[in-house]
This record gives structure tokens, C-alpha cells and sequence, in this order.
């Protein structure tokens, strides 16, 4: 059974259709990317997936729980990054982690080393004691990642992850979804093309609330396979505008005969 | 179910306490409820050992000084986006509104409990009735619970604190003065009688009234207990119906 399951799933804000019909699933050990033009519906999805926003028709499940019918269930098992890393202002960083972790539950021994952990593996420690409202954006964003990850969840969704941080800081973060890769299910989205070489097993181009394209990686690092177009390494940003678009560089994709 | 509450509890209530404006509220708080009782309330006057004076102007404090403790509990949490992050926790929604509802009535209490050099100033100049100032202060926090449960629903219809604010002190004036004489004359000359009962009854004044002279009505308690659990219940749906926008 798949971590993450969706069925057909559809979101309407009033007459608009923000998401219409998306349907695939998530494995163990795979990191899917959410590729798409501004306004395409990955938010609205991820919003839908973590149990924010109800959907107008469409299933969702998570680690087997229903997200409809067993909300909480399904809530444990994920860490969620929203868009834009929202977090409550005047608290510090120490004092919004270990918020997070009363909620979550987490007591004793556990809860410590999880915390640390966190901490270590964001690197926050040189910030902790500073209110969150005075931190560079790429502190906030990172405040943002070590909630995410701080329970140790089966399920990861990551809305923008790495926007706003220094090279360095994407870098690490990239090492870090990778690092975690195996023993979970993680969702991102970027609009960073290179993001999804680095770090994703597969990716999904969205526009207008729907799937146009579902991605893999070729063999070999030999580039990205989506659907009949194959884009060289580096390459995939002729293969996003082609798909979203319809027009491209088209001596940059090779399309295979079907 | 607990754990969340308790956490988003204790989160809201250290909000509180986060700023200074905690602080300010508090004096202004202390301030009012000297000047209308020693001055406006002529409690020496009176020459009697009571509280009367005290807490005959709660309800008029509270109308303004609630939607203020209330007005950011939900608008605030919307306007920063952090309600997606709250709401995306594993806590029902309603365990969250009753832990934030809890937080702002615990620092009203923690408030009300600040006004006690005038209970010590009337217990050394004479001798009053300890257990109809204690019922006062007992009704002075279930009134100001129901003023808090109306504001925070309203707080989660807007983004917006000031609006928040506004119309909260508005509805709350509508409870307040709803079984007053002005009012009811007002409408009694064109209302059917049933309605004009039922308006009246909603009166947090009479209510208070009643209980501040030590007479505990149980019906007064179920009013004012069922109330509040309407607009929590409120608030629930109308986080619900407005989270997305
Ligand atoms: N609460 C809402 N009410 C009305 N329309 C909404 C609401 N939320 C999102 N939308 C619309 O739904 C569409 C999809 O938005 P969404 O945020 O999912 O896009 P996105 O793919 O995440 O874009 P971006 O890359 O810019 O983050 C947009 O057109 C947006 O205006
Ligand atoms: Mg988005």
C-alpha cells in the first residue's frame, strides 16, 4: 500500500476550479516533485493532503488513514511545511519547537532528543533565543522546516522548501530531504528546475489543476523522461515550458515516438 | 485531546503575557475599576461594607475591555497564515477554540483577581457579607466568559483585529443593554410580547444584576454557561466556513 493515496481529487472556490481530477500515489522511499506555473494547484493539493482545506469531491489517504474520516490519524503521521513557512511571530524558535511538540504529544526523553535533533539537523542553533518576527526570511523558512520534520513523520509534504535560502543553506537542505528519502514519503514543490534533479525519484508537472505530465529520471543521471519527451541533464526547464506551454526549444527535447 | 488544548492554552495565555500590552491592560484595567467604584460608584459615600459599587460597572467594562483581550485570537492567526500550520496539527478544531477561549478567560480572571485591595479595603472597614462578594466575583467571570466566547467567534470571521474589535464591543453592547428599560420600550410598542420576553432574557445586566446581589439563580448559571457554549460552537463553524480565505 502506498503512503500517500489520491483518488480524483477536485477543489472549487466558487465557480473556479483550482484542482481538477489529481489522482496519483506516493511510495516509501520516493520524493515527488511538484512542478507548475504560478496559480497551477500544488498549495491547494498539498493543503488538501494535509487535512487544511476539505475537498470538493476526491479521496485522500495517508499511511492508510482516510484524511476525511480519520483526520487526526492521518495528521500524525505528517510534517507539513506550509507556503510561506507561517509560524507565530513573537514567539522564539526554542519556544515555537517545544509548542509544537506539546501539541504533537511528545514527552520525556523522546521529545529532548527529537528536539535536538531538529535543531542539529537545521542548523538553528545559532538563533534560537531571537523572536521569530526579527529572523532573515531563510531563518524564518528553516524555523518553518525543523516543525516539519521535528516528529520524526512517515510523511513529508514540503510546500517551496529551500525559497529563500543561501546556496548553502539549499544545498543542506537538499542533503537533508535525500538523507531522509528512504524511510519516508516526501512531497515538495519548487520552482526551481535543478531541485528536482538534485534531490526528487519523481516528479508531476501541474497547470490549471491538472497532471500534464508524470517525470522520472533516466538511467545513468542521463537526464528526465517525461512522458514521450526526454530532456538532457540540466535540460528540464525546455521540457516544462513545452509541456506548459506547448512551445519550447524544442532542439532541446527529444521527442520519442511513441 | 487534552495535550493539544492544554499546549494551545498555555501558548495563548504566555501570548499574553508576551508584550507589554499584558501589562497595560492590567492597569487600565485596575484603574477603571477604581475610579467607578471610589468616585463615579461613591463607594465611601455609601457607608456601606459591600461591592456594589465595584462590580455595578463590570458589564460596561467588559463590553470594551473583552473584545480587546479577545480580538486577536483568530484574526491574528489567519492574517499571518499560521492557522494553516495550527489547524494542520494533529488537534480537533474544536480542542483549539476551547484552549484559546480558555487562555483569554484565564487572563481575565488573573485580572479580576488583581482587584482584591478593594475586597481587603471593604473587609477591614467593616464587615460585609463575604459570600455575596464572592458570588459577585463568581458572576463577574461567567459574564466575562460570555462577553470572551461571543468576541473570539468574532475575531475568526476577519483578518482583521480592528474589525475584530469593533464589532465585538457592538454585539456585546447588543447583549448588554438588550433587557434594559430604553430597549424594551423601544420595541414593546410594535414587537409581540413573546418576542420582547425573549429579547430581555438575553440581558447580561439583569442577569448580573441578580447575582451581584448574592441571589444565584440557577437559570442565571445555565444562561450564561449555555450561552458561552453556543458561540465556542459558533466559532468552530466559523473557522471552518472562513479558513480558506
Ligand atoms: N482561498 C481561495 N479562494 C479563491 N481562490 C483561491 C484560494 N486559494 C487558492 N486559490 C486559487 O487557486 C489557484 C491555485 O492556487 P495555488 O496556491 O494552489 O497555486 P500554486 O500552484 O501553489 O502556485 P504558486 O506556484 O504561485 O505557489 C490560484 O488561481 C489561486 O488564486
Ligand atoms: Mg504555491
Amino acid at each position: 500500500m502506498a503512503m500517500i493515496e489520491i483518488e480524483r481529487l477536485v477543489k472549487r472556490f466558487g465557480a473556479f476550479t483550482a484542482v481538477d481530477g489529481v489522482g496519483f500515489s506516493v511510495e516509501r522511499g520516493t520524493v515527488l516533485g511538484f512542478l507548475g506555473p504560478n496559480g497551477a494547484g500544488k498549495s491547494t493539493t498539498m493543503k488538501m493532503i494535509t487535512g487544511f482545506l476539505p475537498p470538493t469531491s476526491g479521496r485522500i489517504a495517508v499511511s492508510g488513514f482516510d484524511i476525511a474520516e480519520q483526520p487526526l490519524s492521518a495528521k500524525r503521521c505528517i510534517g507539513y511545511l506550509p507556503e510561506g513557512a507561517p509560524a507565530y511571530a513573537d514567539m522564539t524558535p526554542r519556544a515555537f519547537l517545544d509548542f509544537i511538540a506539546d501539541v504533537r504529544g511528545l514527552t520525556g526523553a523522546d521529545r529532548q532528543r527529537k528536539l535536538d535533533e531538529a535543531i542539529a539537523r537545521i542548523d538553528l542553533e545559532p538563533v534560537l533565543e531571537q523572536p521569530i518576527d526579527t529572523l532573515s526570511k531563510g531563518f524564518k523558512r528553516r524555523v518553518g522546516l525543523a516543525q516539519a520534520i521535528l516528529h520524526d513523520p512517515e510523511v513529508l509534504i514540503l510546500d517551496e522548501p529551500t525559497d529563500g535560502l543561501d546556496p548553502n543553506q539549499k544545498h543542506a537542505v537538499r542533503t537533508l530531504i535525500k538523507g531522509m528519502a528512504a524511510t519516508k514519503a516526501i512531497i515538495i514543490s519548487t520552482h526551481i528546475l535543478e531541485e528536482v534533479e538534485a534531490v526528487c525519484t519523481r516528479s508531476l508537472i501541474i497547470a490549471r489543476g491538472k497532471v500534464l505530465a508524470e517525470g522520472e529520471p533516466l538511467p545513468d543521471a542521463a537526464g528526465w523522461r517525461f512522458g514521450t519527451l526526454e530532456a538532457a541533464p540540466g535540460r528540464l526547464d525546455a521540457v516544462f515550458r513545452q509541456i506548459t506551454t506547448g512551445q519550447g526549444a524544442s532542439d532541446q527535447v527529444t521527442e520519442l515516438a511513441a | 485531546m487534552i495535550t493539544g488544548t492544554v499546549a494551545i492554552f498555555r501558548r495563548e495565555l504566555a501570548g499574553y503575557f508576551a508584550t507589554p500590552v499584558a501589562f497595560v491592560f492590567i492597569i487600565i484595567f485596575l484603574l477603571l475599576n477604581g475610579i467607578f467604584t471610589f468616585y463615579v460608584g461613591g463607594f465611601f459615600e455609601r457607608g456601606q461594607a459591600d461591592l456594589r459599587p465595584f462590580f455595578v460597572f463590570h458589564p460596561w467594562l467588559y463590553l470594551l475591555l473583552m473584545p480587546a483581550i479577545a480580538m486577536r485570537l483568530w484574526a491574528e492567526e489567519r492574517r499571518s497564515g499560521s492557522i494553516e500550520l495550527l489547524l494542520t496539527l494533529p488537534v480537533g478544531l474544536f480542542d483549539v477554540v476551547v484552549g484559546k477561549f480558555l487562555a483569554a478567560w484565564c487572563f481575565t480572571a488573573i485580572a479580576l483577581a488583581l482587584t482584591f485591595p478593594i475586597w481587603l479595603t471593604v473587609s477591614l472597614l467593616g464587615h460585609p457579607d463575604q459570600g455575596v462578594i464572592l458570588a459577585g466575583y463568581l458572576g463577574s467571570l461567567l459574564m466575562a466568559g460570555g462577553y470572551l466566547a461571543i468576541c473570539a467567534c468574532l475575531s475568526a470571521a476577519t483578518r482583521n483585529q480592528v474589525i475584530a474589535f469593533v464589532v465585538g464591543v457592538i454585539v456585546c453592547l447588543l447583549f448588554t443593554v438588550s433587557g434594559t428599560p430604553i430597549v424594551l420600550d423601544l420595541i414593546s410598542s410594535w414587537a409581540p410580547h413573546a418576542l420582547v420576553e425573549t429579547i430581555a432574557s438575553f440581558s447580561f445586566l439583569t442577569r448580573f444584576e441578580s447575582i451581584v446581589q448574592g441571589v444565584i439563580d440557577v437559570r442565571d448559571l445555565i444562561y450564561f454557561a449555555s450561552l458561552i457554549a453556543f458561540w465556542l460552537f459558533a466559532n468552530a463553524v466559523v473557522v471552518e466556513l472562513r479558513k480558506a480565505g
